[in-house]
C-alpha cells in the first residue's frame, strides 16, 4: 500500500457525510457484546467460580510476604498453634523450573529463597480447604531477616550508595541526541528551566487479583483468572513449571477492570497457584483481598522530569535538555519499556531542531512498578505541559499561543528524526477546545471575579499526543496472528488472544468482522480466551487491540470472503444464510473453516533500537484538552468543575465505548493529580485500604465533555488508532496549568493535596515568576 | 476478607432488658453491635478483637425519634438514614441532619446509628459537632438504670468515654432552641463523598445589632476527641464583629486545637482549615459586607 | 452455626451460617448468588450492596444473624425472567457498564435511588450513586442511564 497523500486524508476528514467511508456497523453504538450478563449480575469473575461441579476438591492459596524492604532471611518459625499438617506448604524450592517471572527480563524471583529485596514480597504459599483459616495461619509465621539497607527513593538510588540491582542500580538507560543543544544556550533569547514530578499511582480495579490453577502429570498447569495477556501468563508458566507449551493452558475469565495492572502481574499469581495445585494435587484458588493486593501488586512508575528549554524572542523553541528518571521498584519488570514511552513522549507535540533527552530507569527497594494506563506518558507528558505554560509565563505569551507557535505539522520531524507523513490537526483541534470551553472569555471573567471570591477559578490547557501501539519494532516482534472461524453453530468466531476488561474488545472486533463479512453483529461472538484455542495475538496492551487486532480481523474477514467465493461458491452478494451455507460446504471439503492473518507492518516504519532513532509509532492520536477548577482559599483544596476533551483518534469505531474510554481516563488522571497517593513507610503501603487511598467518586467527577476529530489511519481497522490511554495523559498538567492561573501558585509535583497547596500559602515561594534569562 | 466468623459467638436479644441483663452478667465481656459499619470492616481486617457480641439491631426501644415541644429525643440505634428523613429534625436541628447525610453513603446511613457513632470514640466522628452546639444530653441505661449528662461531659479522651462496661446509649435529646440561632456547619474531607474528616467546624449563634450574644463552637478532627472550643466562643462572647475580633477569634482557636499528623492531613493544615471555617462562619454572621 | 430465615428475591429460604458470617458471603456462597462481590470488604466502594428491607447496604457489613427474617433484594432479582428492569435496559444502551464488576451494586443502588425519587436531579443522581465506586467509566455514562431509565418512566418498582 502506497504512502497516504495527506491531503486525501484532510478531504476525508470533514463533516459531510458523503466523504466518510460507508459502514454499516463500524462506527455505531452496537450494544457491548457481553453486556446482557454484566446488567444481569451473570458475568462470572474469578471470585465467583467454581460453578457446579467444576475445580471439584478445590483449595483456597494464600501468601505469606516479606515485612521488611531488603535483607535476608534467616529462619522461618511455624507458630505450632496452627496443625500445619492440614496445610500445603510451598517455598521456593518446590519451584520445578526457573524461580523466576519471565517478562521482558528474568530477574523477579516468582518466590524469595535467600534475599528479601521490597516490602510485601512473597516468600510462601500456604493452601488449606477452608478459606478462613489461612489469615490467622499467615500471621503465624514468623521471619527473622538480616537487613540490609533499603534504598527508597530515586535520589537515593541515585547516590549509587547502595547497589540494590545490577552494577548501578539502573534497570535501563536512554540517550537521544537531535541536531545540537549545545550550540544554543548561548544566543539564545530565553533559557527557562523546571523540574517537575510525579508519584506512585494504583489501579483500583474495583476487582481484585485472582486466579484458579489445576496441574496433572498428564497435562499440566491450567489456570483461569482475571488477566489481561495469557500468552505473557503462558511465557511465564513455562518456565517456572519447566512444561512445553502444550502442556501449559492460560483461560481469561471476566475481568474487572485492569488499566495495565493485570499485564505482568498475573504470571506471579499464576504461578503461585499453580505451585500450589501441583504440590497439593488439587485445584487451587488464590485471591486477594483489597490490603493484599494494594499493598503487593504494581503501580505507575513515580517520575522526576527536569527541563531546560532554549526558546526565541516569539517563544519558538531552539533546543531542549530534558532528563528523565523513573522509579521501577525492586525488579525490571516492565521498566525499559515504560521509559522507553516516557522518552519518546518527553518533547511533547512541538517541533525542536535540538533535542537532548538523558532517561534512566532506578532500582529501588519498593514493590515492582509496572504497566499503568499511558505506560510512561503521562508523566513526561506532565512534565512538558507544565513546562510550556512556564515558558509562556516567562515571555509573557498567552498558553495557546506557545503551543500555536511550536505546534508539530505534516512534514515536521520529532526528536527521532521521524518525519510526520499523516495529517496533525493540532491547531484545529486546540481552537475546538478553546471553543468549546469557552477558554478566553471564562479566563476574563474569572480574572475578575477571583480577587472578591474566596474560591478562585481558572483555565488551563495541555497538548499532547500518545504513539498509537507498540514502539518501533515492537509489533514486528510480536508477529501476532489472529483471525476467525465459522463452527457448525453458524456463527462466526472470533478468534484473538486479546481480552476484554470493560474497554469494549469483544464489542469492537465483533463489529469489525461483521463489517468486513457483511454480516450482521449477532452473527459474530469472540472465541474463549484460552490459549489452547485462540493463537497469539498479541497482549492487550499499548492502545493495539482495535488497530492492530482488529486490522488482522478486518484482513481475515475479507481473506475469508475470498476463500468462501473460491472453494464454496459463494455468491457475490450474500444473504447470512447463504453465507453459513456456504461455511458448512467449505467445512465439509476442507474440515474446518478458519481464516487468520499474521501482522504485516505498515511501509516505511524504520525504528532503530540501538541509534534510538526513526518511526518511533506508525501512528499518533493527538489531543487539547481544557480542565476549568475551582479553588477553595478557606480549605486550600482545587477541584475540577469541567473538563474538556478535544483528540483526533482516527476512525471511531464504536461511539458509545470510545467516549467510554475518554471519560473513565480522564476521571483516572484526575486522580492522579489531585487525589490518589500512594504513602510508603519504609517501602510498605500504609494507606492501603479504600477508606485512605482516594479516587474520585461519582459526587467528586466533573462533567466530562468529549469531542472526536477522525482521520482515518491507513492501516488500523477501518482507520482506528489507539485510545484506550491517550486520556489519561493531558488532564493533570491541565489541571495543574488551571490551578496556576486561578491562584497564581505554580505547583509542579502531583499529587497535588490540599495540605501541598496550603504549604505554599504558608510560605509562598520568594521567586514565584519563572526565570528567564 | 482476614476475619473468622467462626472465632465470634453473636447472639441476639428479644428486647433491650435482655441485652441490657447480658451486659450486667458479664461486663466488658460482650461487645454491643448495631449496624456494624466499624466492628465489621475490623472483622474484615482481622482485628475484631471482640470473641462475643451481642446485636442491638431492631431493637425497638433504641430505635426511635420523640418529638415533644421543648425537646428531641433520638433513640440511639436511629440510623443515620433516619435521622436524615426526619422533618422536625431537619428544620429544629439543621446541622445535625447535614451530618447525617455525610456519613459515609447512603447505604452506610442505612445502617450507621448515632450511638455508635458517638460511642466509637473517634475524633473524626460527623455526629459529634453538631449535637455539641446544640447542647444535647445524653443519656445512658443499663441494668442498673438510666442517667443523663450533657454529651460535652461524655468524651474523656482518645477512645474513652464515661460509658460503663453494662451500659449503651438510650438516647440523645436535644433542646428545641435553636431554630433562632445562626449556624454552621462544614466538614473538610478527602473527597466530596465517602470521606474522612479532616476537620470540621460547627456553630449556633445568636447575633444582636452587630454583637455576638451567644455562641457555641465545636470541632471535629482538632483534638483527641469531639471538643467544644470553649476559649474561642469566649474570645467572641460579647464581641463586636468586626476585623479585630476575628483575628483574636483565629488567635483563639489556634492555640485551643492540638490535631495531629496522621495517615490523612497534618496538624498545621487542620489548625489553619479550621480557622478558616471559624472565620467563614463569622463572616457569614456580619451584616457588613466590607469585611468579605 | 445458627438457621437464618430470610426470603431473597421474593422467594423464602433459610441458610445454616454462623452468625458473623457475612450477608455478602451467604448470598455469594451458600445460596450462589454471586452478583454482589466484594470490592474492598470495608463498605466503601458499594459493588457488594444489595437491598434489605427496602433500604440500600453494604452487604459485606451485616452479619447474617441482623438478616433473620430480612426481605433481601439483589441484581439477580431486577429482570422478571426475559425482560430486563428498565435500568438495565438503559446501562446497556447508554454504555454504563464497562467491566461490568460495578453493576451490580450500582444497579441496587439506581434502583433504590429511583424508586423513591423517579424523577433525580443529576446532583440527585449523583448523591445516590456516592457510595458505588466505578473505575472505569468515570461515573458520566452511568449518570446517563439513570437519567435514561427514569425517563423511560414505566415500571421502576422492584417487582419481587
Amino acid at each position: 500500500m502506497l504512502t497516504p497523500n495527506p491531503q486525501d486524508f484532510l478531504e476525508t476528514m470533514s463533516d459531510s457525510p458523503t466523504h466518510r467511508p460507508q459502514t454499516r456497523i463500524v462506527g455505531t453504538p452496537q450494544i457491548r457484546k457481553e453486556g446482557v450478563d454484566k446488567v444481569l449480575g451473570r458475568a462470572k469473575y474469578i471470585d465467583d467460580l467454581p460453578g457446579e461441579g467444576a475445580h471439584e476438591g478445590m483449595w483456597h492459596g494464600a501468601t505469606v510476604r516479606s515485612a521488611i524492604p531488603r535483607g535476608r532471611i534467616r529462619a522461618i518459625h511455624f507458630n505450632p498453634r496452627i496443625p500445619w499438617s492440614e496445610f500445603v506448604i510451598v517455598s521456593a524450592t518446590d519451584i520445578p523450573g526457573e524461580n523466576h517471572i519471565a517478562m521482558i527480563g528474568a530477574d523477579q524471583p516468582c518466590l524469595v529463597s535467600e534475599q528479601v529485596n521490597h516490602c510485601d514480597e512473597p516468600i510462601l504459599l500456604l493452601a488449606h480447604p477452608d478459606k478462613r483459616r489461612l489469615p490467622e495461619a499467615v500471621a503465624a509465621i514468623r521471619i527473622e531477616y538480616d537487613p540490609l539497607p533499603a534504598v527508597l527513593s530515586i535520589e537515593a538510588s541515585e547516590t549509587l550508595q547502595e547497589i540494590v540491582w545490577g552494577n548501578d542500580n539502573i534497570f535501563k538507560q536512554f540517550h537521544l541526541e537531535k541536531g545540537n543543544v549545545d550550540e544554543v544556550w548561548a544566543s539564545a533569547a530565553h533559557i527557562v528551566e523546571g523540574e517537575y514530578s510525579t508519584g506512585a499511582q494504583e489501579h483500583l480495579y474495583i476487582e481484585n487479583n485472582g486466579m484458579i490453577a489445576e496441574y496433572s502429570e498428564e497435562t499440566g498447569i491450567t489456570v483461569w483468572g482475571s488477566l489481561q495477556c495469557p500468552y505473557y501468563v503462558h511465557k511465564s508458566l513455562m518456565s517456572v513449571f519447566a512444561l512445553p507449551a502444550d502442556q501449559v493452558r492460560v483461560i481469561q475469565v471476566e475481568t474487572g477492570g485492569a488499566f495495565g495492572g493485570k499485564e505482568d502481574y498475573p504470571s506471579i499469581i499464576a504461578s503461585h497457584a499453580g505451585l500450589l495445585a501441583m504440590k497439593a494435587k488439587r485445584p487451587i484458588k488464590i485471591v486477594y483481598d483489597r490490603t493484599e493486593d494494594l499493598a503487593a501488586t504494581t503501580k505507575r512508575h513515580p517520575s522526576r522530569t527536569r527541563h531546560r528549554t532554549a526558546v526565541d524572542g516569539n517563544g519558538k523553541l531552539l533546543a531542549m535538555e530534558i532528563d528523565i528518571a523513573l522509579d521501577g521498584g525492586a525488579y525490571a519488570t516492565l521498566s525499559s519499556t515504560v521509559l522507553s514511552r516516557a522518552t519518546l513522549h518527553a518533547t511533547g507535540p512541538y517541533v525542536c531542531p535540538n533535542v537532548r533527552i538523558s532517561s534512566k530507569a532506578w532500582a529501588t527497594s519498593t514493590v515492582p512498578c509496572g504497566a499503568f494506563r499511558g505506560f510512561g506518558a503521562p508523566q513526561s507528558i506532565f512534565a512538558i505541559e507544565r513546562h510550556m505554560d512556564k515558558i509562556a509565563l516567562a515571555l509573557s505569551i498567552t498558553p495557546d499561543e506557545i503551543r500555536r507557535r511550536n505546534f508539530l505539522h505534516t512534514g515536521d520531524t520529532t526528536a527521532t528524526e521521524q518525519r510526520m507523513n499523516e495529517p496533525i490537526i493540532l491547531d484545529t483541534l486546540l481552537e475546538r477546545a478553546l471553543k468549546e470551553s469557552d477558554y478566553h472569555a471564562k479566563r476574563k471573567l474569572f480574572a475578575g471575579q477571583n480577587s472578591r471570591s474566596p474560591v478562585k477559578r481558572g483555565l488551563g490547557l495541555a497538548a499532547f499526543y500518545h504513539g498509537a501501539g507498540f514502539t518501533g519494532s515492537g509489533e514486528r516482534y510480536l508477529n501476532s496472528l489472529a483471525g476467525i472461524d465459522v463452527p457448525a453453530n453458524n456463527k462466526v468466531r472470533v478468534l484473538v488472544a486479546n481480552t476484554e476488561f470493560g474497554q469494549g474488545t469483544h464489542t469492537i472486533l465483533c463489529q469489525i468482522a461483521a463489517e468486513s463479512l457483511n454480516l450482521s453483529y449477532d452473527d459474530v461472538e469472540v472465541a474463549p480466551c484460552d490459549t489452547n484455542v485462540v493463537p497469539n495475538s498479541g497482549p492487550t496492551v499499548a492502545s493495539r487491540t482495535s488497530m492492530v487486532v482488529g486490522r488482522l480481523i478486518e484482513r481475515s474477514g475479507h481473506q475469508l470472503v475470498s476463500m468462501l467465493r473460491e472453494r464454496a461458491s459463494l455468491p457475490e452478494t450474500y444473504s447470512a444464510p447463504e453465507f453459513f451455507a456456504a461455511c458448512d460446504r467449505y467445512r465439509n471439503r476442507q474440515g474446518k473453516v478458519e481464516s487468520l492473518c499474521r501482522y504485516e507492518a505498515p511501509p516505511n516504519i524504520y525504528w532503530d533500537d540501538k541509534q534510538y532513532r526513526g518511526e518511533a509509532y506508525p501512528t499518533f492520536a493527538w489531543a487539547v484538552y481544557v480542565a476549568e477548577v475551582a479553588f477553595d482559599s478557606v480549605t486550600y483544596s482545587a477541584e475540577v468543575t469541567n473538563l474538556y476533551a478535544v483528540q483526533e483518534v482516527g476512525r471511531v469505531l464504536n461511539p458509545t465505548l470510545a467516549a467510554g474510554q475518554i471519560e473513565g481516563g480522564v476521571a483516572q488522571a484526575i486522580g492522579y493529580a489531585l487525589y490518589e497517593k500512594v504513602l510508603l513507610n519504609n517501602g510498605h503501603m500504609v494507606n492501603n485500604q479504600m477508606t485512605n487511598y482516594i479516587m474520585p467518586t461519582a459526587a467528586d467527577v466533573p462533567p466530562i465533555h468529549v469531542f472526536f476529530e477522525e482521520i482515518p489511519f491507513a492501516y488500523g481497522a477501518y482507520g482506528a488508532k489507539g485510545i484506550g490511554e491517550l486520556p489519561h495523559d493531558g488532564p493533570a498538567p491541565a489541571i495543574l496549568n488551571a490551578i496556576q492561573d486561578a491562584t497564581g501558585h505554580s505547583f509542579t509535583a502531583i499529587p497535588l493535596l490540599p495540605e501541598d497547596i496550603f504549604l505554599r500559602f504558608l510560605a509562598p515561594t520568594p521567586n514565584e515568576e519563572p526565570v528567564a534569562q | 476478607m482476614r476475619g473468622n466468623p467462626e472465632s465470634h459467638e453473636l447472639i441476639g436479644a428479644p428486647n433491650l432488658s435482655a441485652v441490657l441483663a447480658q451486659l450486667s452478667a458479664a461486663p466488658g465481656q460482650w461487645t454491643p453491635i448495631a449496624g456494624g459499619t466499624e466492628l465489621m470492616v475490623a472483622h474484615a481486617a482481622g482485628r475484631l478483637n471482640a470473641p462475643k457480641l451481642i446485636s442491638l439491631w431492631g431493637l425497638s426501644e433504641l430505635n426511635f425519634v420523640r418529638i415533644a415541644d421543648n425537646a428531641i429525643s433520638i433513640g440511639g440505634g436511629a440510623t443515620f438514614g433516619q435521622i436524615r428523613k426526619n422533618a422536625v429534625i431537619e428544620t429544629d436541628f439543621p446541622l445535625l441532619s447535614k451530618a447525617a447525610s455525610w456519613i459515609g453513603s447512603i447505604a452506610n446511613q442505612s445502617r450507621a446509628t448515632i450511638a455508635g457513632n458517638i460511642v466509637n470514640g473517634s475524633p473524626a466522628a460527623d455526629a459529634p459537632p453538631a449535637l455539641l452546639v446544640y447542647d444535647a444530653e445524653i443519656e445512658l441505661i443499663s441494668a442498673r438504670g438510666a442517667r443523663r449528662l450533657p454529651y460535652a461531659d461524655f468524651h474523656l479522651g482518645y477512645k474513652r468515654s464515661v460509658l460503663q462496661p453494662d451500659e449503651l446509649v438510650l438516647a440523645l435529646h436535644l433542646p428545641r432552641r435553636f431554630s433562632t440561632h445562626r449556624q454552621y456547619l462544614r466538614k473538610v474531607g478527602t473527597r466530596k463523598a465517602m470521606a474522612i474528616t479532616k476537620a470540621a467546624l460547627a456553630a449556633t449563634a445568636i447575633v444582636e445589632d452587630g454583637v455576638i450574644a451567644e455562641i457555641r463552637l465545636a470541632a471535629a478532627s482538632v483534638a483527641e476527641r469531639p471538643v467544644r472550643l470553649f476559649a474561642t466562643e469566649a474570645s467572641l462572647i460579647g464581641k463586636r464583629i468586626n476585623a479585630s475580633t476575628i483575628q483574636s477569634a483565629r488567635d483563639a482557636l489556634l492555640s485551643e486545637v492540638r490535631p495531629i499528623d496522621d495517615i490523612r492531613s497534618t496538624a498545621q493544615y487542620r489548625k489553619q482549615v479550621a480557622a478558616n471555617l471559624l472565620e467563614e462562619f463569622i463572616h457569614e454572621l456580619s451584616p457588613e459586607p466590607s469585611l468579605a | 452455626m445458627s438457621l437464618i430465615p430470610l426470603t431473597v428475591n421474593g422467594r423464602p429460604t433459610q441458610v445454616a451460617a454462623p452468625p458473623m458470617k457475612r450477608l455478602l458471603d451467604v448470598l455469594r456462597e451458600d445460596l450462589g448468588l454471586t452478583g454482589a462481590k466484594e470490592g474492598c470488604g470495608e463498605g466503601e466502594c458499594g459493588s457488594c450492596s444489595i437491598r434489605m428491607n427496602g433500604e440500600l447496604v453494604n452487604s459485606c457489613l451485616v452479619p447474617i444473624l441482623q438478616a433473620d427474617g430480612a426481605s433481601i433484594q439483589t441484581v439477580e432479582g431486577l429482570a422478571i425472567d426475559a425482560e430486563l428492569h428498565p435500568l438495565q435496559k438503559a446501562f446497556l444502551e447508554c454504555g454504563g457498564a464497562q467491566c461490568g464488576i460495578c453493576t451490580p451494586g450500582m444497579l441496587m443502588a439506581a434502583t433504590h435511588l429511583l424508586e423513591s425519587n423517579p424523577r433525580p436531579t443529576l446532583d440527585q443522581i449523583r448523591e445516590g450513586l456516592a457510595g458505588n465506586l466505578c473505575r472505569c467509566t468515570g461515573f458520566v455514562k452511568i449518570f446517563d442511564s439513570v437519567a435514561a431509565a427514569a425517563a423511560m418512566g414505566g415500571n421502576l418498582k422492584y417487582a419481587r
